[in-house]
């Protein structure tokens, strides 16, 4: 509500096609351009980014879980798991500009002190205690009886897990998969901490980016008066990442309940 | 008896940690024939049936004692692939589990992944002749397997196993969770299966074992009471336990 | 029957797939011990009563997080008075008495979806509502009503699962001797949900300890010299002064930052070792 009205006295001023299709963003500076595709650029580098991290590990630590681990590995690793996924994401934020800024300066030494590579790293370790239970849980929904008959027709273990465990829980693994990916785009210290504060077009990992969260932040940093185009960039950039995360999570739980459908 | 012994089960004792399920069980399952072993809950007669393709490696804590030969190979033999013994000992189980997969994958499935030689569509066709649904699947054989009835499902599952080829069929209760009717069309199948395969078959319905089997093995709190030809075991058992299970005294 | 020859091959592989996976999942928990530990080791010289009883400061060796402590106290002191109640009569309602139809459904639904929506913009309603349109300046009880927004859909679907779990057998036993049904919701099902609320709303809370984003936001201040006396009060909290000496570029802020962050860290760990010991009691 609140955001749909501030949305709309900014959509008065600047046309939805220029905020929606424009490639420069500097509503703080002189000459002022409202286009919000480099935020948008720089959320999905760190949304890619922090994918390619979370979701591989994710997936196989929780295939190590449900299919390979004994209860005892599995009564230590879920509270840590739980512990992990409750750290606040500022200390993320912490982590990423002092330890793995430095670490990828030694190793690609053109690198910027904000960089979006080292906030998705840092994103996606966040996020991935989170794939891992989620994926979890959907491997574990599916019933043993399956994995029974495979391994009576002569299946080996991972003939089962690759073959009849992970394409049956596959849609669980799917929704968190968005969930992953929706947490990501609203993931906002570590990015604001992290990938730095420059709106820019780029694919360049090293370079420093802006995402939408972190100009959300940067604005409200400033002392920006209420009714002011700029406040108004606030509500209109946030309806954007509403919009997109609603859309994500309302698409995880339709897959959610479909896949609940086929076994009870 | 002239019957060939194929699968030799001597001195079998198997326990869930400190729980004897099963006490120094010896029987000889004889080829060509249906074995039908019964008792009542909880004697041990799955657990008996699971061992003898080694599905209990999966349960934690469950271990064993004695030995079980198919033929030449030791199945208790730590050099023995359980692969390759699931490879000669198929299974059915309590419930109906085909794969959330097509009809035809659910048979391709165990041929595909141990790249067994043939054209596949004639060996689908044929597991699924075999297991009696060909005629009411043949012309859907790409739905869902899950969208196949309760009883439809199990005899999708034997023909799943008949894919394979295999030696032995062992069956878990293969009836217990479908009615009267598709019952009878599994006990028909049976008949016509021991032809080209050996049957091991637990059930807690006498007149089951007493329709179907050849032989039947009486068993009670994991120990073997009564073995013999079915007509024997039922009409004249040698062990009075035996006699009051049958009669339905308890159990 | 013709014999697979490719076993040896196959069970090579399966055992390979083992191993990988087992090497990532430890993989994995290296890397977030090495975060711990990175994120801890430099702050422990700075960790002492000094720290702990002072106001921040531009001089790194006088810097303390007096206030940040103290706002962080006022703010889920509040925010638990606003979120627990409202959360878990919220979820008694909808689980208990709720008619089943296409309306409670919607409503479980949205909340479900509510849960996954990025704080930040929690922040931004409640600039909007607390902060502009309630007139309630940047004080720690706009902070506490925004964070309640927050952490109300998590209450809300951690109480609906503890009320689920608990067996209709018990409510038709308490229906069956005449109890009207707040007696049975009050006498037998809360009681019997309380360990999985409990868990439930103290995760949540430690959500809110952590939360840095929306205070932000609602402008929580980052220089704050004295101790907020009431709810009307400028305010700052722990995450937020850690994030303000993360982002300054001198190394001795950094040390600051960590250890600001093990204060943090270890009030969490002690929630979530509270929450461990309730849940295994409430499963006994």
């Amino acid at each position: 509500m609140v955001l749909a009205v501030e949305t709309y006295s900014f959509l008065q001023t600047v046309p939805l096609t220029d905020f929606l299709f424009g490639t420069q963003w500097t509503p703080l500076l002189v000459p002022k351009s409202y286009g919000v595709l480099p935020l948008l650029a720089g959320t999905f580098m760190i949304v890619v980014g922090a994918s390619l991290v979370a979701i591989p590990i994710g997936v196989a630590s929780a295939l190590f879980l449900s299919e390979y681990a004994s209860d005892r590995a599995k009564r230590t690793l879920k509270p840590i798991l739980e512990v992990l996924a409750g750290i606040p994401t500022v200390v993320y934020g912490f982590f990423a500009l002092t330890y793995v800024t430095p670490l990828l300066k030694t190793v690609f030494p053109e690198t910027q002190v904000f960089n979006a590579a080292s906030a998705a790293i840092v994103v996606g370790i966040m996020i991935l205690p989170m794939v891992a239970s989620l994926c979890d849980d959907a491997f574990r929904a599916v019933p043993n009886s399956l994995r029974e008959g495979a391994y009576s027709l002569g299946a080996t273990s991972f003939e089962v897990t690759t073959r009849v465990v992970f394409p049956a829980g596959l849609s669980g693994v799917l929704a968190a998969f968005v969930l992953a990916i929706s947490r990501a785009i609203g993931e906002t210290m570590a990015v604001t901490l992290a990938a730095g504060a420059t709106p820019n077009l780029t694919l360049n990992p090293l370079e420093s980016i802006q995402t939408m969260t972190a100009y959300i932040v940067q604005v409200s940093l400033g002392d920006t008066p209420a009714g002011t185009l700029a406040y108004q960039t606030l509500f209109a950039v946030a309806a954007v990442l509403f919009l997109i995360t609603l859309g994500l999570n309302v698409l995880a739980n339709y897959v959610l309940n479909r896949f609940r459908e086929v076994y009870e | 008896m002239e019957n060939r012994v194929i699968l030799d089960i001597d001195d079998v004792c198997i326990r869930y940690g400190e729980d004897l399920a099963v006490r120094n069980v010896t029987l000889p399952i004889y080829e060509n024939q249906i074995t039908a072993i019964i008792g009542p809950s909880g004697c041990g007669k799955s657990t008996l049936l699971r061992s003898l393709n080694r599905m209990n490696d999966f349960i934690h804590g469950c271990s064993h004692t004695g030995g079980i030969a198919l033929g030449d190979m030791d199945i208790y033999d730590p050099a023995t692939d359980p692969v390759e013994i699931r490879l000669r000992i198929g299974m059915v189980f309590q419930r109906p589990n085909p794969f959330p997969k097509s009809i035809y994958r659910n048979i391709a499935w165990g041929p595909t992944i141990n790249e067994l030689k043939g054209d596949m569509d004639a060996r689908v066709e044929n597991a699924l002749r075999r297991a009696a649904l060909w005629d009411e699947v043949k012309d859907r054989l790409s739905d869902s397997a899950l969208n196949l009835s309760g009883g439809q499902q199990q005899r999708l599952c034997i023909a799943r196993a008949l894919a394979m080829e295999p030696e032995v069929i062992l069956m878990d209760e293969p009836c217990s969770a479908l009615d009267p009717v598709s019952t009878a069309r599994i006990e028909d199948l049976l008949f016509e299966l021991k032809e080209n395969f050996t049957i091991v078959i637990v059930t807690h319905n006498m007149q089951q074992a007493a329709r179907v089997s050849q032989y039947t093995a009486f068993l009670e709190t994991g120990k073997l009471i009564e073995f013999g030809e079915t007509e024997d075991v039922f009409t004249n058992p040698k062990n009075e336990r035996t006699e009051e299970y049958v009669t339905g005294r308890f159990g | 029957m013709s014999k697979p020859r490719n076993l040896v091959w196959r069970h090579r592989k399966a055992k390979a797939f083992e191993y990988f996976c087992i090497a990532v999942t430890a993989l994995a928990v290296v890397l977030l011990a090495i975060l711990v530990y990175q994120a801890s080791v430099l702050g422990i010289p700075w960790l002492d009563m000094q720290f702990i009883d002072s106001f921040p400061s531009r001089f790194p060796e006088k810097a303390g997080i007096k206030s940040a402590l103290a706002g962080t106290l006022w703010l889920i002191s509040l925010t638990a008075m606003f979120a627990i109640p409202v959360g878990v009569l919220a979820a008694v309602y909808l689980e208990e008495y709720a008619p089943p139809g296409r309306l409670t459904q919607t409503i479980n639904i949205n909340i479900a979806n509510l849960a996954g929506i990025p704080s930040i913009v929690y922040g931004i309603l409640g600039l909007a509502i607390f902060v502009r349109f309630f007139a309630l300046e940047r004080s720690v009880l706009a902070g506490a009503l925004t964070m309640s927004l927050l952490i109300l859909p998590v209450i809300i679907i951690a109480s609906k699962e503890a009320l689920r779990a608990v067996p209709s057998s018990l409510r038709q036993a308490a229906f069956a001797v005449g109890a009207t049904r707040w007696q049975v919701v009050r006498a037998h099902v809360l009681p019997a949900a309380l360990p999985g609320i409990l868990t439930g709303v103290i995760l949540a809370m430690s959500r809110a300890i952590g939360e840095t984003a929306p205070l932000i936001m609602i402008g929580a201040l980052t220089y704050v010299a004295f101790v907020p006396e009431g709810p009307m009060d400028e305010f700052t909290a722990l995450p937020i002064q850690i994030f303000n000496w993360t982002s300054r570029p001198q190394e001795e802020f950094h040390e600051l930052a960590s250890a600001g962050i093990i204060v943090l860290l270890g009030v969490l760990l002690m929630l979530n070792a509270v929450a461990v010991f309730i849940r295994n009691r409430g499963t006994r």
